[in-house]
């Protein structure tokens, strides 16, 4: 177990090192050098180049600029923003609860969903109930997030405010101000909800009819179980597993449904920080959220190998 | 190849397009996607491409729709009618042109992962490992960011983000049909790397690529409306997410445009439901343990 551990965050850790590499091959490297962008247009002499270069570290050769890349992002300095002039760091920790709270609730809140209905689609194949929620999920899944967004803001109209988290005006203690940002939360829970399910209820769905046919299930029949216990507590239990793995590699999903969610509804969060950081482009904000966001994600993966290892006794076992 | 052979893969394909054609969803998607096609070839033919030219409009722009502007008109008082047709091409060219570099990156990285093993296949299931728990919108998004503005860098980003799990798959059914004795007879009579591979070992991965690549599709074409939605796409050209960008940029939802939000996205819900069902229906007739489950 420990080795089994041990193993898992050491690839773990290799893998975010990777995603370091990729920052400054695809931020540092293609795109050249950063000081011919940001001084286009403007008149500027041999010497200010020079001294800009120098300031950021750029005039070193490649392999020496990666060395002090790789120190500074593990002291977790990922530069200075060019549009917002902070620390990137500062800005993604500013920007991190938001997504955290709208991707939290609403993934909590697929899962349910997309399980219920997955469930009792497979438990009565072929019903009505369970040609109307596949259909219906397989052409949530063929919607692109953004659009679903955005006919949502448009048939509601003025129902639900359009954009943001909070109004200025809100009065400042903890009851209307989490009223209020519930109210500027529906709409984009919505969207990311109605995407996201689909998949879960997909997953489910044929995880369940591939234990359906299984002898353990005729034997608990026999013993007289009524169907809903045989359902509960023999068929779901084993269909349960390889959807829990399946909810975790789709978290790359959650992340870019985040990303065109909060740039339609204007939610403060990462998603929208990339999408600024992408117009501008705001080129050491970009990889900041590239790492970021890639990191969550790995991180979240290796979360779920061991939750997989404590639900499951066969992998527990070997 | 003698006739006999022929007529058997004659007789194999019949089957095949008979179970196919059994499944009404497979039918429906099948004839959804040859009328898209074939309404995105005629473009040039049937519409008249000076309307797209914003300096040539006539019509007042957000225009509902009306008896001469069918879905209205956009922001520049363009027919949307005639931006969703053409639009059309764009998102059609990007997905199978996306889909194509990451199918052919997949089989190549499964088929050698798989083939070769050893060292070979550790460091490239590690590396597709990688990307396949990498969230591929964030890596599309830094590429297109960086790489200069346009067609082939939008296509390159969908592709080399989208191939792991092609690669996964490819892998997997190679190791089972380098299982069976018949390769080790073909090792035994001589046959190399580019005989096994070639000869036994693609005949028997392409059916299952070629239904991935149906699937693949879909999603590539969601990948494309997505980054041209946050403003990534080719800015010279017309297609369903620029449409839906220009849509968000220019407040359509506050202006109650409906007609200029709803044809674009519901474009790619059509495309891609239809690939999704195509794609489905051809797994089930080349997957029998799938047979009268869906």
């Amino acid at each position: 177990m420990i080795r089994h551990l041990a193993g898992k965050v050491g690839g773990a850790l290799v893998s975010l090192l990777f995603v370091v590499a990729l920052g400054f091959l695809l931020f540092r490297v293609i795109p050249g050098d950063p000081v011919v962008a940001m001084t286009r247009g403007r008149p500027v002499t041999g010497d200010q180049l020079a001294e800009l270069r120098a300031r950021l570290g750029v005039d070193k050769p490649l392999t020496e600029q990666f060395v002090d890349y790789l120190a500074a992002a593990v002291r977790g300095d990922f530069g200075t923003s060019y549009v917002y002039s902070r620390p990137v760091l500062e800005l993604i920790g500013e920007r991190l609860w938001p997504t955290v709270l709208l991707t939290g609730t609403s993934t909590v809140l697929a899962v349910v969903i997309g399980l219920w209905l997955g469930i009792r689609g497979a438990w009565r194949r072929g019903s009505r109930s369970d040609r109307i929620s596949t259909g219906l999920a397989l052409a949530q899944w063929a919607m692109p997030t953004f659009w679903l967004g955005m006919l949502l803001s448009l048939a509601t109209g003025d129902l639900f405010p359009s954009g943001g988290m909070r109004y200025p005006d809100t009065p400042p203690d903890f009851l209307s101000q989490s009223l209020d940002v519930a109210h500027h939360m529906v709409l984009p829970c919505l969207t990311m909800i109605a995407v996201v399910y689909a998949q879960y209820l997909l997953v489910m769905r044929s995880s369940l009819l591939e234990e359906m046919h299984a002898d353990y299930l005729t034997t608990a029949r026999a013993k007289g179980l009524r169907d809903d216990l045989v359902r509960r507590r023999h068929a779901v239990p084993n269909a349960l597993l390889p959807t829990v793995t399946l909810v975790f590699l789709h978290l790359g999903l959650v992340v870019s449904g985040a990303i065109t969610v909060e740039t339609v509804f204007s939610w403060p969060g990462l998603g929208l920080l990339t999408y600024e950081a992408l117009t501008g482009p705001d080129l050491p904000l970009l990889q900041g959220t590239f790492v970021v966001l890639a990191g969550a994600v790995i991180t979240m993966n290796v979360f779920a190998d061991l939750l997989y290892r404590v639900l499951d006794p066969r992998v527990r076992a070997s | 190849m003698t006739a006999i052979a022929w007529q058997r893969r004659r007789a194999a394909a019949g089957a095949t397009w008979r179970e196919f054609a059994s499944q009404r969803g497979g039918l429906v998607g099948l004839v959804g996607l040859a009328v898209i096609t074939l309404l995105a070839l005629l473009a040039p033919w049937v519409t008249d491409a000076s309307g797209l030219d914003v300096t040539r409009v006539t019509a007042r722009p957000w225009e509902p729709p009306s008896s001469t502007y069918w879905l209205g008109t956009d922001h520049n008082g363009r027919s949307v009618l005639l931006l969703t047709w053409w639009g059309t091409r764009i998102s059609l060219v990007v997905g199978l042109a996306a889909t194509v570099l990451s199918v052919l990156i997949g089989t190549v990285v499964g088929i050698a992962a798989a083939h070769f093993g050893g060292w070979v296949s550790a460091v490239l299931m590690r590396f597709t490992d990688f990307f396949l728990v990498l969230p591929s919108l964030v890596l599309a998004i830094a590429l297109s960011t960086v790489l200069p503005r346009g067609l082939g860098t939008i296509v390159l980003a969908i592709g080399v983000t989208a191939w792991p799990a092609t690669a996964r798959l490819v892998r997997a059914q190679t190791l089972a049909v380098e299982a069976r004795p018949f390769i080790e007879r073909a090792r035994a009579l001589g046959g190399g790397h580019g005989h096994v591979i070639g000869r036994h070992v693609l005949p028997a991965v392409l059916p299952l690529v070629f239904v991935n690549t149906t699937l693949t599709v879909a999603s590539a074409i969601v990948a494309e409306s997505t980054l041209s939605f946050l403003g990534l796409g080719d800015p010279t050209r017309v297609s369903w997410g620029s449409l839906l960008h220009a849509a968000n940029m220019h407040g359509a939802v506050s202006q109650r445009a409906w007609w200029f939000l709803v044809p674009p996205g519901l474009g790619v819900v059509c495309v891609v439901l239809a690939f999704t069902l195509c794609g489905r229906a051809l797994e089930t007739v080349l997957n029998p343990r799938l047979k009268g489950e869906r």
